[in-house]
């Protein structure tokens, strides 16, 4: 297969992938505000768009009220109004929302969706991703991650205003701090799977990692947390000390660019975590109708969103020394201490010191 | 620390299957409690009359000042109300009105009673202010509308004898 051959598949499958992610970023809103409202006995969104199921008698059912919620909100911020204040670092100002989405998109790049399947003649090998196949693919993610960061920063510098730059500082604190953690709590998984492609990953999974490495994926997923900015998390816009944190100059569809980074960098790393720890596309029957691999990777999504909607619903936010020092004194040495351990694991393995099969064996069963 | 979390988890999570104890406003409303104090009410009896004498007690009792009678002379060719007069003016602007109840405790033929409306809400102030037409509830199904032609002499008294008050 021809280098352009390849390029215009990846246009296509990216362009695809870009317009779901971006409908799906629509739709977790929605799925998060119905789920939260339910969690704190409301009933959420259910104005705007239902479809009618006529009911026996004279009152009708609606079914999926506030399904059109997304499209009013998108339609609010774009007609909103939008000014730039007047003492902003007018070009760093513009930049920042673009550079915090453009990376949340880009994360979707490399994440499989389905196993290899044939559509139209074309064969999607080795997985369906827009960059399928990439050895790199985990380094890819942390470094894109570590990119959107300067979207949150740079906005609150060029801002021009104390709680946006607060807010941006302890933004670039805690990712930055959270990223080592979090990067900990991948390797055991390269290892593991010995390679850094997300589908060789998947494929070597017929375990999930979440059993063989529970804390690896605990750790994972809260310094996911941190990374997305949420709750507990989320105090860099804590409205109360910060009124809204970085974000706190921008309106209109900047401010909505801001959001949108935040709700697919939260399908993102669901997408991520299902794909490290939940087995991504396998399943049952996987193998016969590979198509399937598209359904499960979306219910592996949803489920992880909902872990973090519902963490959202319980717990307070922490306080910002207590965040440094979760992250610093607790994460940090656990993920090294876990990493070290499994390290020292698959070498008596592949020693055969420690043979898999009579595991039972030695804790005396 | 584990286990706190997972207390509080396992709470939250309990009350996802709960229903929702919103109530729908505009499509459902509460009901208002036995003693609520909304929008008033200018009653009649139950011939048609108009309760209201135009004496103007209430103006007097209304600490806010948001109640304006003008009244006019009853003849028993046009009669509105029993006795002399009658309120042909009866204004109360809800913009000033703080619904106490001291215009229906001032009444001294139980003409004006706040109801249960709560729904005062205008787009200018001109119609914030509720005449008389719209305070006066509609006639009774066995009376007529005022003014009346009557016998005369037949309501000469203006506080006609009234039955204990429940």
């Amino acid at each position: 297969m021809s280098a352009g051959e390849i390029a215009i598949v990846s246009l296509i499958v990216g362009f695809i992938v870009t317009l779901v992610a971006i409908t799906g970023f629509a739709y977790t809103t929605l799925y998060e505000r119905k789920l939260l409202a339910r969690l704190q006995h409301r009933v959420g969104p259910n104005r705007a768009g239902y479809i009618p199921i006529p009911g026996r008698g004279k009152k009708e059912r609606r079914l999926l009220g506030g399904i059109m919620q997304p499209a009013a909100d998108a339609v609010k911020l774009f007609f909103k109004e939008d000014p730039t204040p007047t003492l902003v670092d007018r070009p760093v100002y513009n930049l920042a929302p673009m550079l915090a989405v453009i990376t949340a998109i880009m994360i979707f790049a490399v994440i499989p969706l389905a196993p290899e399947f044939t559509i139209f003649g074309y064969t999607f090998s080795p997985y369906f991703a827009v960059a399928p196949g990439l050895n790199i693919a985990l380094i890819f993610i942390l470094a894109i991650t570590s990119i959107s960061v300067y979207g949150v920063v740079l906005a609150g510098w060029a801002s021009n205003s104390k709680y946006a730059v607060l807010g941006g500082i302890r933004a670039s604190a805690q990712m930055l701090s959270y990223e080592l953690a979090m990067a900990l709590a991948i390797i055991p998984v390269i290892m593991l799977a010995n390679s850094m492609d997300l589908g060789i990953i998947v494929e070597a999974q017929s375990v999930p990692y979440i059993i063989l490495q529970p804390l690896a994926a605990f750790i994972f997923f809260v310094a996911a947390l941190a990374e997305l900015e949420r709750s507990p998390f989320d105090l860099l816009e804590a409205e109360q000390e910060l009124s809204s944190g970085f974000n706190v100059e921008y309106g209109g569809m900047r401010f909505g660019m801001f959001f949108m980074t935040q709700y697919m960098k939260m399908i993102a790393f669901s997408a991520i975590f299902a794909v490290l720890f939940l087995g991504g596309y396998n399943g049952p029957f996987a193998d016969q109708l590979p198509a399937l691999g598209f359904l499960y990777t979306f219910i592996k999504i949803i489920l992880v969103m909902f872990v973090m909607i519902w963490i959202r619903a319980t717990l307070p936010r922490l306080r910002y020394d207590q965040l440094m020092q979760f992250g610093w004194k607790v994460m940090l040495p656990i993920a090294l201490a876990n990493m070290v351990v499994t390290a020292v694991f698959i070498v008596l393995v592949e020693e055969e010191i420690l043979v898999p099969d009579n595991l039972l064996s030695i804790f005396g069963f | 620390m584990l286990g706190p979390i997972l207390k509080g988890m396992a709470t939250t999570f309990k009350h996802l299957f709960k229903p929702p104890v919103t109530i729908q406003y505009p499509d459902e409303a509460r009901p208002v409690r036995e003693r609520f104090k909304g929008r008033h009410h200018l009653h009649r009896y139950d011939n048609g009359l108009e309760k209201c004498i135009g004496c103007s007690l209430c103006a007097a009792a209304c600490p806010a000042d948001a109640i304006f009678v003008e009244a006019a002379e009853n003849t028993d060719e046009a009669r509105y109300s029993p006795g002399e007069r009658y309120a042909s003016t009866y204004e109360i602007n809800m913009m000033r009105c703080i619904f106490c109840g001291y215009c229906e405790d001032a009444c001294p033929t139980e003409a004006i009673v706040l109801g249960k409306d709560y729904e005062l809400s205008f787009y200018d102030r001109a119609s914030s202010i509720y005449t008389k037409e719209m305070l006066i509830v509609s006639v009774p199904e066995d009376g007529q509308d005022t003014p009346q032609q009557v016998q005369p002499g037949s309501f000469d008294r203006a506080i006609p004898d009234m039955e204990d008050p429940k």
